[in-house]
């Protein structure tokens, strides 16, 4: 279903979750396409940008978000520049941390994106910390700490939210689910894993991660009542995983999506078909909103606009010059260090 | 007036007199006090009750969240209690919040300060007895703080609660706690990377730290009768180090004992001594020696407690040793 909001908006999010499909596009050609460029591996959140894009659309700047190894597009749904963010994942001097971080650390503290740990689980406590501090100081900033089905399997998870529910922290626990850990013989004894939340008393929804409107909603209401003081609270969004995720070198199996895909499956190669038919929730976005009214043409130049950003930003960071080795030793410390 | 007091009652009185002007400042578990400082410790809760958090038996959380607080503006200060309990947060305090300013490029810092008590208690045993000072030592991102007097525990707590930008390990050893001395007036503070010489000297400079620098002095004191002046510097911080201070010491001296209390292999003493090696050798008239814990987990009874504990006496025999 279509979230209920005005057109604009609706069309926003297209544009933003379009926004990371082809900025990660990017990311995965420049190891297809460069010798060396991704230094080692990396991950993308293909297949998983309605969820980011949908709760970020109830954040303000102020509000924090903690990602994961999948964190470019949460990055971008929080208002990151995808500029910036190419150019980190490959280490530029222009990118987020001036090449510091890579792609499995970017953070982006200028939209509320403060730290980034590719540990699994590694951001769960530290999301407690920045609600936690919200509190103290009497803001009305809240927390939403994504992280997927493997971070359950992490001792940390239930230290943070046992203590999250103890102090009533201003947060959102927002698994993104997309099997890549979870069901039988996996990670995981419980099948349920929002089981696991509900006995620590936690109350805990599970949605369906695909589709825009029904996130949407969950995220309006979860947000607003986390705002309230109702905090901690847990959301399972369930995805389905791309199939060019499978690997610790995501690769473009069925090349870059075609958005007319969205009106002619079939057009799409036979590895991919079925995910874009039925799990893609960039295409299936397409589909409803082409069903309430909007033009084909209307939303491919949704598409195109999105592609030309992207290739800047991708130009943008190919273009962009590595940082000076002298600067390795820079920012041990903040303070004066030695 | 200058007044005496524990070492315990020195940090509570750093803590209180910061945390009254700063609210930024929040306490998880305060138990700093020792056994004299227990009236003072249970004035200090009543005081802040609303900025202190007593958590979950659960470090890996609480940690991460006082790093997650800090990164987010608050100023706290976590006493994890006996310091082998802060192995259970490694993964927040070494791979979390002492690579966080450096990931993003100098965006993001987290001033959040660990209080650990450490080392050989007296029947700690192998679990109870640890002394990681080298462990976070070797972390880049870490500031280490281990005083070995009340007036250097308390003023060097004030600057790091008051002015630190970075993740700070401050050590306390057990034994040290309900150790007395005089404490100057007022709000004062001890700068990061300031080492202190203890007692002058010129045959010999002994580096001590923390619970071995009273050893030190012992020590000193016994060498003083065979005729030997020991001279000896305490660093009070290993991040920041002040290295031109140990240089000079050893300049002066020609000849350098280490002591402190973690195990030789890469320990502490190994670290300075790697440093007056590099670049201090041409001051050196004897090899550098070191006296510090053999590598075994510290055992439990009496004797077998005693024999790895780096005491005055061992002190005493490296120095006579050295300057023979």
């Amino acid at each position: 279903m279509l979230p209920d909001i005005s057109r604009d908006r609706q069309l926003a999010i297209l544009h933003k979750m379009l926004m990371i499909r082809r900025a990660e596009e990017h990311c995965v050609r420049f190891n297809d396409e460069h010798t060396g460029l991704i230094r080692g591996h990396f991950h993308v959140y293909i297949g998983q940008e309605a969820t980011g894009v949908s709760v970020c659309d109830w954040l303000s700047p102020d509000d924090y978000v903690f990602t994961t190894h999948r964190n470019h597009g949460h990055v971008i749904a929080k208002g990151g520049d995808p500029k910036k963010v190419l150019a980190e994942i490959i280490g530029r001097a222009t990118g987020y941390c001036q090449g510091r971080a890579g792609t499995f650390h970017v953070a982006a503290p200028e939209v509320g994106v403060i730290h980034t740990s590719a540990i699994v689980g590694g951001c769960l406590a530290l999301a407690g910390g920045t609600a936690y501090a919200a509190q103290v100081k009497g803001e009305k900033a809240i927390t939403v700490v994504f992280f997927g089905d493997g971070a359950m399997e992490e001792g940390v998870f239930y230290e943070a939210l046992n203590i999250a529910k103890l102090w009533e922290l201003p947060m959102i626990f927002w698994m993104e689910n997309n099997y890549r850990r979870s069901g039988r013989g996996a990670g995981h004894a419980a099948l349920e894993l929002t089981n696991v939340a509900k006995a620590l008393d936690v109350e805990a929804a599970v949605i369906d991660g695909i589709d825009v409107g029904t996130v949407h909603k969950t995220a309006k209401d979860i947000v607003g009542r986390v705002r309230a003081g109702q905090g901690p609270l847990f959301v399972e969004a369930r995805t389905h995983l791309w199939p060019g995720n499978a690997f610790n070198m995501p690769k473009l199996v069925g090349g870059v999506t075609d958005i007319a895909w969205a009106w002619d499956p079939s057009g799409a190669p036979e590895k991919v078909r079925d995910w874009h038919k039925s799990h893609d929730p960039i295409l299936n976005y397409v589909r409803e909103l082409a069903g309430a009214g909007v033009s084909r043409a209307d939303l491919e130049k949704i598409d195109a606009d999105v592609r030309k950003q992207a290739d800047e930003a991708a130009r943008f960071a190919l273009e962009s010059p590595l940082p000076q080795p002298q600067d390795a030793v820079k920012y041990a410390f903040a303070g004066e260090g030695n | 007036m200058p007044q005496e007091m524990t070492f315990g009652e020195a940090l509570l009185a750093a803590i209180d007199e910061v945390a009254e002007q700063d609210p930024r400042i929040v306490l998880f578990n305060p138990s700093f006090a020792g056994e004299a400082g227990h009236e003072k410790l249970a004035a200090l809760r009543k005081k802040y009750a609303a900025r202190i958090k007593y958590p979950p038996i659960a470090e890996i959380g609480f940690c991460g969240i006082a790093i997650g607080a800090a990164m987010a503006g608050l100023r706290p200060l976590v006493d994890i209690s006996t310091a082998t309990f802060s192995y259970e947060a490694i993964p927040q305090i070494v791979n979390e919040a002492a690579i966080a300013y450096s990931n993003s490029g100098g965006q993001t810092n987290a001033p959040v300060t660990f209080y650990l008590k450490f080392g050989i208690r007296g029947g700690g045993g192998v679990q109870h007895s640890g002394s990681p000072q080298s462990w976070y030592w070797n972390t880049p991102g870490l500031q280490v703080v281990m005083p070995s007097t009340p007036a250097d525990a308390k003023g060097l707590m004030r600057t790091v609660l008051t002015k630190s930008k970075d993740p700070t390990i401050f050590f306390g050893h057990d034994r040290l706690l309900d150790n007395k001395g005089v404490v100057p007036d007022g709000a004062y503070e001890i700068a990061l990377g300031k080492a202190d010489i203890k007692r002058a000297g010129k045959d010999l400079t002994i580096i001590a730290t923390s619970i071995q620098v009273p050893r030190a002095l012992a020590a000193a004191e016994t060498l003083a009768k065979a005729g030997i002046d020991a001279e000896v510097i305490d660093p009070r911080t290993l991040q920041p180090l002040d290295k031109p201070a140990l240089l000079a010491s050893v300049k002066k001296t020609g000849r350098v004992l280490i002591t402190d209390e973690s195990h030789d292999n890469c320990g502490v003493a190994a670290g300075l001594a790697a440093i007056i090696a590099d670049e201090g050798f041409s001051s050196l008239r004897a090899p550098i020696k070191r006296v510090s814990i053999p590598p075994v987990p510290v055992p439990y009874a009496v004797p077998l407690e005693d024999f790895v504990t780096p005491m005055a006496e061992r002190i005493v025999d490296a120095g006579r040793a050295l300057c023979k």
